[in-house]
């Protein structure tokens, strides 16, 4: 199956940074179907968290928000939201965090506040919700974003969640636990941190795409890894479990719900 | 703790200008009681809510507040919260004080105020420009270790309210599914509204479950459907179409007080809002 897009071949390279049994703090959108992906592929053992407090999630669908009943229904148990904070993601217990943003900086710093000033902001975007803490406590992060001239940036407007800050070992001088971003997916291939400076260079490339596109696609002079991978394509089994899963979501989603009478 | 209609309860106990917290993460949400707070035309309140969610969209839209407490506000899964943009970028209906935290800051500083504590530690804000731009987000140090940590104020709102599977007759409330921070958000107010799918004489023992007993609840009030169009586990389903149709209701400020105006200004209580949205194919 050759006739994929770019948009499932990065949920199909996002879920295979998963393996089996890892225990994994998922965010809403592009990281929830590459989490799921992964589940219903190669990691069937996944522990999949959501911020709601459903622990080991099994969805048969993706949830619209973070809190659909669907996660709680097919959950190893349901905890209060303080405890998935305090007792999980700042203890240690979180292999992974999977976050998306609205902007990456050169070292993955993460922007989900504001476009412009904070106090007169051009765009008000949502806020941090669970992402600070899940990029300062997770042992690792991984972080999922479409490349556009406003989102691959050089400097943030304003920093939500950390990456490795101004690079250089300064996140390793913090109280942060968590070791930072590992990987960077975009629609054209996958960023990773260099390994003195942290900034992130490009070390993998998706079939068809040049150095070139993916130079044009990212707001700072992009370096270039020592080897470039070239990701294989989506298998006929990853595309047709993510199609499964899309079409499963389409239809429930669009189901009707009769308001309660 | 006394049965009271909605907008008893609201009369009496949510007065302009008080701290209220509407909570229930995604699940659970009091859309009835934010309806009621609407139509009685409470103003200036300092609203708190981890996720102000369509319910804050529709109070902010609605001039009900001046101060906002939150984590994340946008509509889940869908986009932006218009209302919540408008009054924070172009200030209309009116200019909104925004005191932004994280869901780990907001859900450490419920559990302060729950255990009438002053402020709550953790390990949060780290390396980002929250701090900066939040004068209440301070730092400690640990008088053990010598560790700075972050520190929040306790939330001690003047009235929380939530919604709930069932009370029984003396107030006893019972809650299960996805319960958020509402415990927490419960324990730490001044008053505690309830409002509630069912009642019944007696609830079963709770061993483990969440359970607010009948003296810490200042009134319930019976309202089924209350929580739409979020979910109330075990009774009804999330509307996802809602939350996605809400887009383009509340992208236009003509759109959206029309909107408000027929179907929470112009019914009698959330049965009659419940009954329109049914009519309406």
């Amino acid at each position: 199956m050759s006739d994929w897009t770019r948009d499932e071949m990065m949920t199909v390279a996002a879920a295979r940074l998963l393996w089996n049994e890892c225990v994994c703090f998922v965010g809403i959108g592009l990281p929830s179907a590459a989490c799921n992906l992964a589940r219903l592929t190669h990691a069937p053992d996944i522990v999949l968290v959501y911020e709601s407090g459903t622990l080991g999630t099994r969805p048969s669908v993706l949830p619209l928000s973070i809190g659909d009943g669907e996660l709680a229904e097919t959950a190893t148990c349901v905890v209060p939201l303080p405890e998935v904070f305090s007792y999980f993601l700042q203890a240690g217990r979180v292999d992974v965090g999977f976050l998306g943003a609205a902007q990456v900086d050169s070292y993955g710093n993460l922007n989900s506040t504001v476009i412009g000033p904070y106090d007169a902001p051009a765009t008000r975007l949502p806020g941090a919700g669970g992402a600070t803490e899940i990029a300062a406590h997770a042992r690792q992060t991984f972080v999922m974003v479409k490349a556009t001239p406003r989102s691959l940036v050089p400097k943030l407007d304003f920093r939500t969640s950390a990456g490795f800050l101004d690079g250089h070992g300064a996140r390793s001088r913090t109280a942060m636990r968590g070791a930072g971003p590992r990987t960077v997916i975009t629609d054209f291939g996958v960023l990773t941190p260099a390994p003195e400076s942290e900034e992130l260079r490009l070390a993998g490339l998706y079939p068809g795409v040049t150095v070139e596109e993916a130079r044009r696609a990212v707001g700072w002079p992009l370096e270039v890894a020592p080897t470039i991978e070239t990701i294989a394509a989506p298998s006929t089994h990853e595309l047709e479990a993510l199609r499964a899963l899309n079409a499963r979501t389409r239809e429930a989603h669009a189901r009707p719900v009769r308001p309660p009478t | 703790m006394k049965h009271l209609s909605l907008a008893e309860a609201i009369e009496q106990h949510v007065t302009d200008g008080a701290c209220v917290a509407l909570e229930g993460f995604t699940h659970l949400i009091p859309f009835a009681a934010g309806h009621e707070i609407i139509r009685q035309r409470r103003r200036d309140l300092h609203l708190v809510r981890m996720t102000p969610d369509l319910i804050y969209d529709q109070m902010i839209g609605m001039g009900c507040a001046r101060r906002l407490t939150f984590s994340w506000g946008g509509n889940p899964g869908v986009g932006s919260l218009h209302r919540l943009r408008d009054a924070v970028e172009r200030q209309w209906p009116g200019p909104l004080e925004l005191d932004e935290h994280t869901h780990a800051g907001v859900a450490a500083a419920y559990c302060a105020g729950a255990a009438r504590l002053p402020f709550a530690t953790l390990r949060g804000y780290l390396g980002t420009d929250l701090a900066a731009a939040n004068p209440r987000i301070r730092s400690v140090e640990c008088p053990f270790t010598g560790e700075r940590l972050a520190a929040v104020p306790a939330i001690n709102p003047d009235v929380t309210i939530l919604h709930a599977q069932r009370a029984d007759r003396q107030g006893n409330v019972a809650i299960h599914g996805i319960v958020g921070a509402q415990r927490e958000a419960a324990l730490a107010a001044q008053k505690l509204i309830v409002t509630v799918e069912e009642v019944v004489d007696t609830l079963p023992p709770a061993m483990n479950g969440i359970v607010l007993p009948h003296w810490v609840v200042t009134a319930v009030a019976h309202c089924p459907g209350g929580a739409y169009p979020s979910y109330v586990q075990d009774h009804y389903a999330r509307d996802n179409g809602f939350y996605q149709r809400w887009d383009a209701i509340a992208r236009e400020r003509e759109g959206f007080l029309a909107w408000m105006k027929q179907n929470v200004l112009e019914v009698r209580g959330y049965a009659g809002l419940l009954a329109t949205l049914e009519a309406t194919p």
